[in-house]
């Protein structure tokens, strides 16, 4: 397996006309939770399917675990736990029947897997609903028992698609909140598809960008908005006139200047640029500062940059 | 075949019985009460020899229960969202698919020998001659092997219709009225095709055997053709 979990050479998957997954080369190292982000209908779910060995690609090939996805696809789903789309429970089991079919699916010990819907159920909080019928249960603890379902088995990788989606913020966060502390303490890769960035950025130590196929950026959040976003820093105040800004615009250290309105500065500023030379500037030349604050781009902005980066023109 | 153990677990608990209750039990029992009740209490000792009308009883009850079984095995997994996760597992696909199909004939054989026995031992308790009469021993031997061959018809069938079928109550309109259209089809072209001594001609065991070994050739090729059609690749493509 080396040290990356999966990797990928010009896999591409298509659907008649429809290029779904289009000559992807990604590597995930082993150990980490790797964000794919993307639109719906980007490619990230089709690449779920890929890496699992569920459909086979139209050309290019994939590692998973060691394994390749073509030929030893049941190496590879023997081995990973899964959370795909819908959270594709038994609704007319209990809760504690649905681990347990997943125990047994993976030849685990009739003691193990006691003690194992023990140990998650508590975690999560729903032990003392073990014997209810899952399809009694809210949105939020069904898709909780689902996440306790794919890391049952104790599996070395698992693929997550899209396990907040349509949740509000308080129960996306709470459910974030559960994954982060059962992965932390499984230590498991996660192959986490998301369109959700704050999500991404609370979790992921690398992310990858896809759009309609393509990888268009890889790289730990960090690095993404260093080479992508750039340090940016925002200024209120007053006094911002079309001539500060054209003054502003003129510096170095300024690539771009926005003022949305007159009392809003946003100023986007080059690698390893100082902020101190350019409040002096705006004081100069009649503007008034109240407060300034100094940022990176958040994952959000890399992200849409990247996105009107690859519009067609 | 810890493999098939598991699926049959499986669906025993989410198909058959859903999870418990007294409700699960509603369906087998009502049919219980027609075939192993009411028709043999109704025939009287004739139920006993056999007749081409306990036959079909026997026959038909399990067929019914089973085709719409198999609808909300497979349509229903897919409806219900289950089966790409399950299809996601290690559980190889020819698992899922005998695990299912091995529930459901089970079930419709068990339903098929408690009618059998409950309606020998009503006949015999309410129209007591003096000594018991049991059926036929040729005859019963060859009631449960058509049966069989009809369950796994049923279940084959079945499951060719359900991977076409993107609901339970699609799966299970198509597979009721396809059923009626074949049987009353095949009825009438029989009894213009065949001669017309031709049931005179062999005895009811003879028959079955015929019919059996007729179910079972098809039964081949239909379970075979949903082997075929019951993969991973397909069915997340689909």
């Amino acid at each position: 397996m080396g040290d990356f979990a999966i990797r990928t050479e010009g896999l591409s998957r298509s659907f008649g006309p429809i290029q779904a997954v289009d000559n992807l080369n990604l590597e995930v190292p082993a150990g980490i939770v790797f964000g794919f982000l993307g639109a719906n209908g980007a490619g990230k779910t089709t690449t779920i399917h890929l890496l699992l060995g569920l459909l086979e690609p139209t050309s290019g090939r994939a590692t998973v675990l060691g394994y390749d996805s073509r030929s030893q696809a049941e190496q590879i789903r023997a081995r990973a736990g899964a959370l795909l789309e819908f959270a594709g429970l038994y609704e007319r089991m209990t809760a504690e029947d649905n681990l347990d079919l997943y125990g047994r699916i993976y030849h685990m010990p009739a003691a193990d897997r006691k003690a194992r819907i023990k140990e998650l159920l508590v975690h999560l909080d729903l032990w003392d609903r073990r014997k209810d019928q899952v399809g009694k249960w809210s949105r939020g603890m069904k898709q909780k028992l689902a996440v306790a379902r794919a890391l049952f088995h104790r599996p070395p990788l698992i693929f997550l698609d899209e396990p907040t989606a349509g949740f509000d913020p308080v129960a996306a966060a709470a459910l974030r909140d559960d994954l982060a502390g059962l992965v932390k303490r499984e230590g498991a890769t996660v192959f986490l598809n998301t369109h959700n960035l704050a999500e991404a950025e609370k979790l992921c130590a690398q992310v990858g960008v896809i759009r309609k196929g393509r990888l268009l950026a890889v790289g730990n959040p960090d690095e993404l908005r260093l080479k992508r976003g750039g340090p940016q820093a925002e200024i209120i105040g007053a006094g911002f006139t079309e001539e500060l800004l054209a003054r502003l615009r003129a510096r170095p250290e300024v690539a771009a200047v926005e003022a949305p309105n007159g009392s809003h500065l946003e100023i986007q500023l080059r690698d390893g640029s100082e902020m101190a030379p350019l409040v002096s500037l705006i004081v100069q030349s009649g503007g008034e500062v109240e407060e300034v604050r100094k940022g990176a781009a958040s994952l959000e902005d890399v992200f849409l940059t990247l996105m009107e980066e690859e519009q067609p023109r | 075949m810890s493999d098939l153990w598991t699926m049959i677990w499986k669906e025993w608990k989410d198909v058959l019985f859903q999870g418990g209750g007294w409700r699960a039990w509603i369906r087998p029992l009502l049919m219980l009460g027609i075939a192993g009740v009411y028709v043999p209490l109704q025939s009287g000792r004739l139920w006993l020899s056999l007749t081409p009308l306990s036959l079909f009883v026997l026959l038909w009850i399990p067929f019914y229960l089973i085709i719409n079984l198999i609808g909300d095995a497979i349509a229903g997994e897919r409806e219900r969202h289950t089966l790409e996760t399950l299809l996601a597992s290690r559980m190889p696909d020819r698992a899922i698919l005998l695990g299912k199909v091995l529930i459901v004939v089970g079930y419709g054989m068990g339903l098929l020998l408690a009618s059998l026995l409950l309606g020998l031992v009503l006949v015999n308790l309410t129209n007591s001659e003096g000594a018991w009469q049991f059926y036929p021993s040729d005859l019963l031997l060859g009631v449960i092997v058509l049966g069989l061959a009809v369950t796994l018809l049923g279940a084959g069938g079945g499951v060719l219709v359900s991977l076409r079928s993107s609901t339970v109550r699609q799966a299970q309109q198509v597979l009721g009225i396809g059923t009626l259209v074949v049987t009353f089809g095949v009825g009438f072209a029989l009894s213009k095709l065949l001669p017309g001594d031709f049931f005179v001609t062999y005895t009811v065991a003879q028959l079955l055997l015929f019919a059996t070994l007729l179910f079972a050739l098809i039964d081949v090729v239909v379970l075979g053709y949903a082997v075929v059609r019951f993969q991973r690749a397909r069915l997340i493509a689909s």
